[in-house]
């Protein structure tokens, strides 16, 4: 039975948490079963974050990610906070704005998330659905469909082009790399 | 797995779906965390259903209306965390002995008083069952799952209606906010209970008469035209005060006979691997997850663990703990509290095999892991 964890982390207010239901949303639609979870401090904006997913064939019984096959780190207090308990088969996907320590897992990528979502797509609020681009292109975690019609389910209506194209720059930023 | 009508849905959400399936057409409460979802759920669904939300003054103030609009004949809930479910005590007494019916959520954080308002607990078990002063029945539940978050909700307001009591349903952080994939049943699929109106003309009603055996009074609606008395004070069957000891003797048996001679229909639970288990976990909401992990990682290494999970939390299983007590070697009690519930397995097995606890109360969860640890640190 396989199972994929994933951890979403950065800072409160990025997103980070819809990030994680259109992705647990996406599995479903591909007709498999997920789990989502957050953890947050008191404050709404700002602290450390994250988002927790986990996609199976299966039964979830423990709901909460224990050793990530992937992790996202948008910002650098995130990724210190989180990245401890990686998979030694897990992927990291950092913003390339965060110095990522020597840990042992699969592969490190340190793109340009923040900066795509800012300056390419127009709008720094769209990280998170760059970063959802990115996480399915290099790892193909659910179909790309899917993926798409989650994230039109979940955006504010007029804002779908706008998300669309996060979602192609999330995924271009893995190819010129 | 494809299912059209599979989708995601956190556990506050369910809850609130729930108790419109149930019938529900009436909320107050005052938002809190990790409990807020329900309220804020409610503001917007309720009006499309012809329901009504109001969110009060306090919490004192949204239990007190929760029990007028009851009492007007709509089914009502209110939802909460420890800080307001120790504000709401007073009037979950004043709903006991009125038997006024109702459903209280606590969707549970970390304590006591303000506690850890953001990270999951399982601290109110005692509270639920003994927080309101004064000998009284309890119903609590308490879901495991999304999917159960709805339809124990359901069952909540079934006991509540068919009873006539408050009916407390407890779920915690990790419960209310975890979102999960979902089917839900169709609505006309399920079994709805509803309060037994007056079968007398007003002038023959008395609302208080009910067999002394733990009969369960009719209630008709106010404005329906049956004119009676409320009141907190231990009253006869007429509705008004009385002080008379055989009267209130008779009072107290019949709201505690209620439950006892109904344990079938009320003790509600989930038994799994327990045949050949020597080592059997009981545990309870997101607790019973990391608990039905640990126990598969275990049989995976061939010792023989076994789950009970209680889903009615009062009344106790009783009996059937008794039952597993004589069976198995070890009873392993994990919960995100400092050894509530254990205390009253502890109670039920009396010595006959060993009760052991793994307890936190630092906002965390228990893991699958820390319970493994434990059933092999006890081989």
């Amino acid at each position: 039975m396989s199972s994929t964890e994933i951890r979403l982390s950065g800072s409160g207010g990025q997103g980070l948490l819809l990030c994680g239901i259109i992705l647990a949303e996406a599995a479903i639609l591909d007709g498999k079963n997920a789990v989502q979870t957050q953890s947050y401090g008191p404050e709404a904006r700002g602290g450390a974050s994250k988002s927790e997913v986990i996609i199976s064939d299966g039964d979830i019984y423990y709901p909460k990610v224990r050793k990530p096959d992937i992790f996202l780190a948008l910002t650098q207090e995130a990724y210190d906070k989180y990245v401890g308990s990686i998979s030694k088969e897990g992927i990291i996907i950092a913003d390339q704005s965060v110095e990522v320590s020597d840990v042992k897992c699969a592969k490190i990528y340190c793109l340009p998330i923040l900066d795509t979502a800012k300056n390419d797509v127009g709008r720094i609020m769209v990280a998170n659905i760059v970063a959802l681009g990115t996480i399915n292109e290099i790892t193909s975690l659910v179909s790309p469909e899917a993926l798409e019609r989650a994230v039109l389910n979940r955006v504010p209506k007029g804002t779908e082009e706008l998300n669309r194209k996060a979602l192609v720059a999330g995924k271009e930023i893995c190819n010129n790399k | 797995m494809t299912n059209n009508q599979a989708k995601l849905m956190q556990g506050n959400e369910a809850c609130l779906e729930g108790a419109i399936a149930a019938g529900m057409r009436f909320f107050a409460g005052y938002p809190i965390t990790p409990s807020t979802e329900i309220a804020e759920g409610a503001s917007e669904r309720l009006p499309m259903v012809g329901g009504k939300f109001i969110q009060m003054e306090d919490e004192i103030g949204s239990m007190a209306a929760v029990i007028g609009a009851s009492l007007a004949g709509l089914k009502a809930m209110t939802a909460t965390s420890g800080p307001g479910m120790s504000l709401k005590l007073e009037n979950i007494g004043y709903a006991s002995l009125t038997e006024i019916p109702c459903v209280i959520v606590n969707v549970q954080r970390g304590g006591p008083s303000t506690g850890l308002p953001t990270s999951p607990a399982q601290a109110d078990i005692m509270q639920a069952r003994w927080g309101a002063h004064g000998d009284h029945p309890s119903i609590v539940l308490y879901p495991a799952s999304v999917s159960e978050a709805y339809s124990v909700t359901v069952t909540a307001f079934n006991l509540a209606e068919k009873y006539r009591m408050p009916v407390i349903l407890l779920m915690d952080e990790v419960m209310g906010h975890m979102r999960e994939r979902v089917v839900l049943p169709d609505a006309k699929d399920l079994q709805i209970v509803n309060r037994e109106k007056a079968s007398v003309p007003p002038e023959e009603y008395l609302p208080y008469k009910a067999d002394p055996d733990g009969g369960v009074p009719e209630m008709p609606a106010f404005g329906e035209g049956y004119r009676y008395h409320v009141t907190g004070l231990i009253h006869s069957e007429n509705g008004f005060p009385t002080t008379d000891a055989k009267k209130t003797a008779t009072l107290l048996n019949r709201l505690m006979k209620k439950i006892d001679n109904n344990l079938d229909d009320i003790v509600k639970y989930q038994e799994d691997s327990l045949d050949d288990a020597k080592i059997v976990l009981i545990a309870y909401g997101s607790t019973a997850r990391s608990a039905k992990s640990a126990m598969d990682m275990a049989r995976e290494q061939g010792i023989p663990v076994g789950l009970f999970r209680p889903i009615t939390i009062w009344p106790f299983a009783e009996d059937k703990v008794k039952e597993i007590a004589g069976k198995a070697e070890k009873i392993i009690v994990p919960e995100m509290n400092l050894g509530q519930y254990r205390s009253e397995i502890e109670r039920a097995v009396a010595g006959k095999c060993e009760v052991i606890g793994i307890n936190r109360a630092d906002g965390e969860i228990i893991t699958p892991e820390d319970i493994y640890e434990k059933i092999k640190g006890v081989l």
